[in-house]
């Protein structure tokens, strides 16, 4: 299982996360040798099989819609980067 | 002084030690070993000491229960307000929660008393605390040694005597085997059981909260505390919680232990293998019917939590966007900083995770990998409940080695990933496992995994505690 240097510019462009030269060459080494250990998957039969998502055997979770109160803006806002009045300060998304 | 819960809480019921003084020389402990081993990112003298206060007016007020006045850490996943909780990564070196999770909140109603957070790997990905991109933290029975991860900060601070107690997270090993690796008592409950509300999501189909204590009873006596159904964590079971403490007895006749073959892997050393056959005759001796057994699907569980994990880590650690909180670079555009926050605020082990996740789940990939995982996984768990329709717990090693020296496994992510081989299955299944002393390999800790029913958290705690009992592996002490 060879992931090129190709594949893992797209992998970290769908992760959003900027590499450099020598992060590239590595990942792509230490993918590739963790896909080749992770091959034996295929091995193992798994016709009809339904796939577990989590171990708990609930289903659609529901609570009673009651009314509490919500952080206040003042506490959300302490840890923001960037902040303009009671906003987040982001760059503009669209130019 | 290094006392447990349960001989803290007499002396403070009996007026023989004040809460006050008991924290102060927790906070001296701390003070005089961390420059050497460095177990927590953040010392909460001051808050300490003014919870102390608290406690003990309640104490006087006769109102006090078995953990208050208690000195705990908590690992630095754990969201506590006002105090800052890093995930031991740069991207949240700042970032000081709102608000409490669950389990601190529970914590904070028992009356304890926090002296610290403790260090982990960068987001809880690791086996060695080596991937805190703050520091690494030092075994205490061999400082050049690893003390195990990811909660490797909160099991040092246990066995170093820096808190009575600690809570740790657990999402294929990170509570039992640095537990195993520093020779206390480490659980990792029933998925469902202990509230992950707060709790930094890495995986969450596998993450739980459990105590990380000096003995059995302590064990029981945390659990008593953060277990029970949360309204704020959909997978969170509404069950009642039992008294774990009423299930440690000392007979284990009738218990039926099965002991499954594939754990012992290629590459197992055999100190560990063999303290493992050691406490088996105790077990025996105890009362316990011995079985080997198969679970023929074990080999591939690697394989199945490093697929699984990593891709439920790519999406939860989407949420780190340098917007809202945390680490944030700013460029010329949003895509630049976005990207740059991502690259400079994650550290290589959660980088690689987040980019295998991001693989497995990838267009024209889901099927081949993250699907296939899911229905290993499946397999995985039908042989656990196959397995305890003959058993009433599975007995094996926490970890195949003792503590390995620090930098032996830092260019070798696959061979880091093998420490927990004994571990992930228990996490895939979702069911319970506690790791407990059970001897040294040459003057390091051996830990025995006891794996459990999903909710059979007593008879797990009851075949811990009789072995626990009839030994004396957890009275020995670490010297620091």
């Amino acid at each position: 299982m060879k992931i090129s240097r190709e594949e893992v510019l797209h992998i970290a462009r769908l992760a959003r996360i900027a590499l450099n030269e020598k992060e590239i060459t590595r990942l792509s080494e230490q993918l590739s040798n963790l896909l080749d250990n992770f091959e034996i998957l295929q091995r193992v039969n798994t016709d009809n099989v339904p796939p577990t998502a989590q171990s708990v055997d609930l289903q659609s979770v529901t609570r009673d819609d009651d009314v509490t109160p919500s952080f206040p803006p003042e506490d959300i806002l302490a840890n923001a980067p960037r902040r303009d009045e009671d906003c987040f300060r982001v760059k503009p998304v669209l130019e | 002084m290094q006392v447990t819960i349960k001989e803290a809480s007499k002396l403070l019921k009996d007026k023989k030690i004040s809460s006050i003084e008991l924290t102060s020389e927790y906070l001296e402990r701390i003070d005089s070993v961390e420059s050497n081993l460095r177990a927590l990112v953040t010392v909460t003298g001051e808050q300490a000491l003014e919870q102390a206060r608290k406690a003990d007016e309640v104490i006087a007020a006769g109102k006090n229960g078995p953990l208050t006045g208690i000195p705990i850490v908590i690992k630095d996943n754990m969201c506590t307000r006002g105090v800052r909780t890093t995930c031991s990564s740069k991207m949240l070196e700042n970032f000081i929660p709102p608000y409490d999770a669950t389990v601190v909140e529970k914590l904070n109603a028992a009356g304890m008393v926090m002296v610290g957070k403790s260090n982990l790997d960068e987001f809880a990905m690791g086996s060695s605390t080596e991937n805190s991109a703050l520091f690494t933290t030092r075994n205490p029975w061999d400082t050049d040694r690893v003390p195990g991860g990811s909660s490797g900060g909160s099991a040092v601070a246990v066995a170093a005597g820096e808190a009575v107690c600690a809570v740790g997270s657990d999402t294929g090993g990170s509570i039992r085997q640095p537990a195993g690796f520093c020779s206390v008592v480490g659980m990792k409950p029933t998925y469902g059981r202990v509230s992950r509300y707060g709790l930094v999501a890495f995986a969450s189909s596998l993450d739980q909260i459990g105590p990380l204590t000096q003995d059995v009873t302590d064990c029981a006596l945390l659990m008593n505390a953060i277990a029970g159904y949360d309204q704020r964590d959909s997978t969170s079971i509404p069950e009642p919680v039992p008294d774990y403490t009423k299930s440690l007895k000392t007979d284990l006749k009738g218990m039926r232990l099965g002991v499954p073959k594939e754990y012992y892997v290629e590459g197992m050393q055999s100190g560990v293998s063999d303290a493992i056959q050691t406490a088996l005759k105790k077990l025996e001796e105890l009362g316990a019917v011995i079985e080997e057994t198969s679970l023929p699907h074990t080999p591939y569980a690697l394989a199945v939590y490093y697929i699984i994990a990593p891709s439920e880590a790519s999406a939860n650690l989407a949420r780190y966007d340098g917007v809202k909180y945390g680490y944030s670079y700013e460029g010329d555009t949003m895509w630049e900083s976005l990207e740059k926050t991502r690259e400079n605020g994650f550290g290589p082990e959660v980088k690689r995770r987040i980019m295998l996740g991001t693989y497995a789940l990838s267009a024209g990939y889901y099927d081949a990998w993250y699907l296939k995982a899911q229905k290993v996984r499946t397999l995985i768990r039908r042989e656990f409940d196959a397995a305890f329709e003959k058993y009433d717990a599975l007995i094996t090693p926490t970890s195949p080695t003792v503590p390995f020296r620090i930098g032996e496994k830092m260019d070798d992510p696959l061979a880091m990933y093998l420490s927990d081989i004994c571990t992930l299955p228990v996490n895939i299944a979702g069911v319970p496992g506690i790791s407990i002393p059970a001897g040294f390999s040459e003057g390091l800790p051996v830990g025995m995994q006891v794996i459990g029913k999903p909710f059979g958290e007593e008879a797990m705690l009851l075949i811990a505690y009789a072995y626990e009992q009839a030994t004396e592996w957890h009275k020995r002490r670490a010297e620091v």
